[in-house]
């Protein structure tokens, strides 16, 4: 199965939280592992986009889509920070 | 973010094709104007979207290949024989066609000049395309940083850039170095071989030069090259990854 | 809405009367999957019936190889759009599993490796219209489309097949699986073009 990284996904959480959410700092719900957005991994699972933890696959964010409205499932981050400037 | 000159939310714009280029037999670099374009930084990346007359629709996301400095946004498409939305690129775009792009979009795997090096960037096959626009970023903006390359491909023929890589090679700051995988010209010198962590160890920055290092290419590229420097030494936090997925054909 | 030249995406038109609504033709087997791809070995592989049931039951790979098995021909319908008709399987029927445990309750949540669910009704696990499949095409199903075995409710939307499935577990309530929580259709029958809720 094809998996990518939080990068791939850029269009489409700025998208929905309005800035670029790839360099936010993520805490892993179940291992605790901390890492960035754009390291995570992501596969297109059909019917939406499935975020995963890269050291446990723990779901940390679902994304589906219909008529025109995002439904955004982000419980599985034991933290999500918002957007800085990584430089 | 302060960067963006348009106000709002992103927005899918119309861009125009000025021009289509074979890189490779597999490889097509298509060059876009877009109107009100309100600049990128080296290694981000654009969202295409095509849409059939029916109004079904297909949605990719691809590296830009050309520097902030350049006059147009060019991305290098691979095609992937069972894909949907790269054949067409590859094969049936023309010059004077339009299709629809929103961004540039992804602060992660970008670097501006302020950033400083050294650098090191590592590409399997067409993970190139956005270390290119770094390496373009670099030219245009005459730094000084040192710059390692290392661009992994399974042959000369299917290697992107190759006549860009090799007047960059021929510039001080720039220290190219190329592994061909499966197929070498007879009188090849480069390396011969998948990146191991051997080859990582000769052709990296020492570790305690605190490189900052850019891997692109497939998921699985990726992991073995990434593993290999940290497992050399290198700060994981100075590392910097894309993956594009994988064709289950490593570069 | 900006139609791209020439641009027709990979579909190719069949008799309408075949698709359901919305659906085109694909003649390969997309690969989609909400995780990476688990590769249980076999002898640490088994199947479980349990929840309410007279009997819970769990099967060895080897006993339930040893189950009657059918082949079958039915076309399949993703909720992505893409339908591919006329895929030929092996499998075990799932009468013949529930047969074994019988159930005292409506509803199933079908478990699998990897984390993932999908909840179906018990009816419609009954009646030869279900099976536990595993081959795909006359060859042993690859662990990418499922193997070694997925579920095979070809009458329902293909995440209702759910790939790498372990168990079915007979609940008294309609508990939403992985996709149905997120919006998807609770029974999702594409002949009635039930992709999301409320379709």
């Amino acid at each position: 199965m094809t998996r990518y990284d939080g990068n791939a996904i850029a269009g489409t959480l700025e998208d929905i939280f309005g800035g670029d959410l790839t360099t936010a700092a993520c805490v892993c719900g179940q291992c605790g592992q901390s890492g960035v957005v754009a390291e995570i991994a992501i596969y297109f699972g059909g019917p939406g986009i499935v975020a995963r933890c890269p050291y446990c696959d723990h779901v940390l964010l679902v994304i589906t889509r219909h008529s025109g409205m995002y439904c955004v499932d982000v419980t599985g981050f034991a933290q999500l920070s918002t957007p800085s400037a990584l430089a | 973010m302060a960067r963006t000159a348009i106000p709002g939310r992103l927005t899918w714009q119309q861009a125009t094709v000025v021009e289509t280029r074979f890189d490779t037999p597999q490889v097509k670099s298509i060059a876009l104007t877009v109107p009100g374009w309100s600049g990128h930084r080296a290694g981000q990346h654009v969202d295409v979207r095509l849409t059939a007359p029916d109004g079904y629709q297909a949605e990719r996301s691809y590296s830009i290949a050309s520097a902030p400095e350049d006059g147009y946004v060019v991305l290098s498409v691979e095609r992937l024989d069972d894909g949907e939305v790269s054949p067409f690129l590859v094969d049936e775009l023309r010059t004077g066609d339009e299709l629809e792009l929103r961004g540039p979009v992804g602060g992660y795997f970008v670097w501006d000049e302020p950033l400083g090096g050294p650098l090191f960037l590592v590409a399997g096959g067409s993970g190139l395309a956005p270390l290119r626009a770094m390496m373009r970023h670099h030219r245009a903006t005459r730094s000084e940083v040192p710059v390692r390359a290392l661009c992994s491909a399974r042959s000369l023929e299917a290697l992107l850039y190759r006549e860009e890589l090799m007047e960059l090679a021929a510039c001080d700051p720039f220290d190219i170095s190329i592994t061909l995988t499966r197929v070498q010209p007879s009188a090849w010198r480069g390396y011969r071989r998948r990146i191991d962590s051997d080859l990582l160890a000769e052709v990296a920055w020492p570790p305690a030069d605190r490189s900052l290092t850019y891997i692109c290419g497939p998921t699985a590229f990726v992991e073995t090259a990434a593993a290999g420097l940290v497992g050399l030494g290198h700060d994981p936090a100075r590392i910097r990854t894309e993956r594009f997925g994988g064709t289950g054909v490593q570069p | 809405m900006a139609v791209t030249r020439g641009f027709q995406g990979r579909r190719s038109t069949a008799e309408s009367s075949q698709l359901p609504p919305g659906q085109y033709l694909t003649r390969d087997f997309p690969v989609l999957s909400a995780g990476p791809t688990p590769y249980t070995p076999l002898e640490s592989w088994d199947f479980t019936v349990r929840g309410a049931v007279d009997t819970p039951v769990t099967w060895s790979w080897e006993e339930f190889r040893s189950l009657p098995a059918e082949s079958f021909t039915v076309d399949i319908h993703c909720v992505t759009k893409w339908s591919k008709l006329d895929t030929s399987w092996r499998g075990v029927s799932v009468d013949a599993l529930l047969g074994a445990a019988s159930p005292r309750a409506e509803y199933v949540t079908a478990f699998c490796d990897g984390g993932y669910t999908t909840n179906l009704p018990v009816a419609d696990l009954r009646g030869g219209q279900a099976w536990v499949v595993f081959e795909y095409d006359g060859n042993p199903l690859p662990p990418v489309h499922g193997g070694p075995a997925r579920l095979l409710v070809p009458h329902l939307y293909f995440w209702k097949s759910a790939k790498w499935v372990r168990g079915l577990e007979i609940r008294a309530d309609d508990e939403p699986g992985f996709w149905e929580m997120y919006g998807y259709h609770n029974y999702g029958d594409p002949w009635r073009e039930q992709r999301y809720q409320g379709d």
